[in-house]
């Protein structure tokens, strides 16, 4: 292994250890929401005319819990170990910003994308029927999406210096956002000014892509989707990649 | 080619109170195989020195080389020649003491490296807390994994930034058994301490930083040799005469005077019978580090005096 397989190893491992709290907890707090709010709406919501509402909300509950929890997972790293002092020990190795990117967002896409499969497993076996259209879309969306909020993560946990900060960011920018991207209701049944403000959300992309891989069926096209959020990563990604070489807030 | 070259070396801060100037143009080499003290009072830029060593932090001027590569612009070469044990006490409270040091390892690319892992754990007697968590484990034995983190890549080079803060007898003599052992097989070792005879007796050569400028560098027992020469030690009842106690060191009852002959014994001795006190366990000593210390940070370094400690080499 070189340097920087040995960090990303170590970042999987980290959340491994404590994974009830990290993937455990996360799957069932998405089957309760799907239990809820199916039982709730299932006879009062169409979304799409060959859709289940059910069915509908599975893709949508997957992805937010990739996306939060790729989120997490480098943030909460970086704060912790930042606080804790132990950063010091990735900071002595010779790992260049490619080799922190790299183990940093690819043990967030790990953690997202157990998250989701965890999701995915309890929910489309037991309380819905899912049909595949296109799958190498969920898998695109899956990975670009983690891979974004990994990489936001990182800028956070950069930028945050207390865990009140990192909670402002989490709680007042992470969960809005994929909460109010389409992950509950389609957002063609939004008042226009609403349509046009989740338009502005690049969290609306990423789930509205990855269900068109699930149903064939979406609000925008998948292809303008994977431009918007292709294009989100890069940018965030090279910022992030800036700071990292900087040593943005970690090299005094 | 010497070991760490700092040329010119400036950190200032800025502080919501204005701008701090941490280091001030410090120059100095460490050859290769020295054992070398960097000493200073809290605050002295110490650390600072070290974390732009370490690539920790970043000089504002000047630049350092790690065996003739930059810190900056060559940072991996240079980080792959040092061990640094930190000064704080930190851990990553996931991993046991095998994982922490296995994965210390790869982090520089060194792999299957066990066999050294063993060694470095059975010379710091850390062999029977392998599998203990790190949670688990006592400040003491902490500090160990910290050494053992420092050496897993096998440095030329070692960095240790107070060391033995908050530690007891018996790791601090393990510790120096096996750092000495390192330092005769040629590694190279930059120490940090306050406690000045584990630099007397350990350092060949010795800097000495205030308010971060250099103001003493030079071997150790020339250092000492360069100092007041004896010390009249003793114990008093009451209160020195103001002129005495501006020159002494005062610990409780016991003065200390830097005594260059007999007639300034006689002297001191006198001044303190003519103030009415009495004088009990009176002993003259050679001058140690600490008074060398105490002197050179007593000079006032914008003078052209603070040339007097430091070698022409």
């Amino acid at each position: 292994m070189t340097g920087w397989q040995t960090l990303f190893y170590k970042e999987v491992l980290r959340f491994w250890k404590v994974g009830f709290q990290t993937v455990g907890a996360p799957v069932l707090t998405a089957v309760l929401y799907l239990l809820v709010f199916g039982h709730a709406l299932e006879d009062h919501v169409k979304v799409y005319d060959t859709v289940s509402y059910t069915a509908f909300l599975v893709p949508g509950l997957v992805m937010m819990s990739v996306l939060q929890n790729a989120f997490a997972n480098s943030s909460s790293s970086l704060i912790q170990s930042k606080i804790m002092g132990s950063l010091v020990f990735v900071l002595l190795t010779p790992l260049s910003h490619w080799g922190w990117f790299a183990a940093y967002v690819g043990s967030s896409v790990v953690r997202g994308l157990a998250v989701g499969l965890g999701v995915f497993a309890v929910t489309a076996l037991f309380f819905a029927k899912l049909s595949f259209v296109a799958p190498w879309w969920i898998l695109v969306f899956a990975l670009l999406g983690s891979a974004l909020l990994g990489t936001l993560g990182v800028l956070a946990g950069l930028w945050a210096e207390k865990f009140d900060q990192m909670a402002l960011f989490q709680n007042f920018l992470i969960m809005p956002m994929t909460f109010l991207s389409g992950v509950f209701y389609s957002i063609g049944s939004l008042p226009p000014f609403w349509q046009a403000v989740s338009h502005l959300n690049p969290f609306f992309y990423m789930i509205d892509g990855f269900r068109y891989g699930f149903f064939g069926v979406s609000d925008a096209s998948p292809w303008l989707s994977l431009a918007i959020v292709g294009g989100a990563w890069l940018a965030v990604s090279a910022l992030a990649l800036h700071l990292l070489r900087i040593g943005y807030k970690i090299r005094g | 080619m010497p070991a760490i070259s700092f040329q010119s070396v400036s950190k200032q801060y800025s502080t919501p109170r204005g701008v701090l100037q941490a280091l001030d143009g410090v120059s100095f080499d460490i050859a290769q195989g020295e054992f070398f003290g960097l000493l200073g009072p809290n605050g002295a830029g110490k650390t600072t020195l070290i974390s732009i060593l370490a690539g920790l932090a970043r000089a504002t001027q000047g630049r350092v080389l790690v065996d003739g590569s930059d810190v900056q612009t060559d940072f991996a070469a240079a980080r792959r020649k040092l061990g640094v044990v930190p000064q704080e006490l930190v851990f990553d409270p996931f991993f046991n003491v095998r994982e922490t040091l296995r994965i210390q390892s790869g982090y520089f690319g060194v792999r299957n490296n066990d066999a050294w892992i063993d060694e470095l754990l059975e010379a710091l007697g850390l062999a029977d807390k392998a599998s203990a968590g790190m949670r688990q484990l006592s400040g003491g034995m902490k500090r160990r994994v910290l050494v053992a983190q420092a050496l897993v890549h096998k440095p030329p080079i070692i960095v240790l930034d107070e060391p033995t803060a908050g530690v007891d007898v018996e790791l601090r003599q393990t510790l120096w058994q096996f750092i000495a052992r390192l330092n005769r097989e040629g590694h190279t070792v930059l120490l940090t301490t306050h406690y000045l005879e584990e630099a007397e007796a350990l350092c060949s050569r010795i800097a000495m930083l205030k308010k971060g400028r250099l103001v003493a560098l030079n071997r150790t027992s020339d250092l000492i040799r360069m100092a007041a020469g004896n010390v009249l030690r003793f114990k008093v009842d009451g209160e020195l005469p103001p002129a005495l106690a501006a020159q002494a060191r005062i610990t409780g009852r016991i003065v200390q005077l830097p005594a260059p002959d007999a007639a300034a014994i006689e002297q001191f001795l006198a001044e303190v019978r003519q103030a009415g006190l009495t004088v009990e366990d009176v002993e003259v000593r050679k001058a140690d580090l600490e008074d060398v210390f105490l002197e050179v940070m007593a000079t006032d370094q914008s003078a052209a005096g603070g040339h007097r400690w430091q070698s022409p080499v």
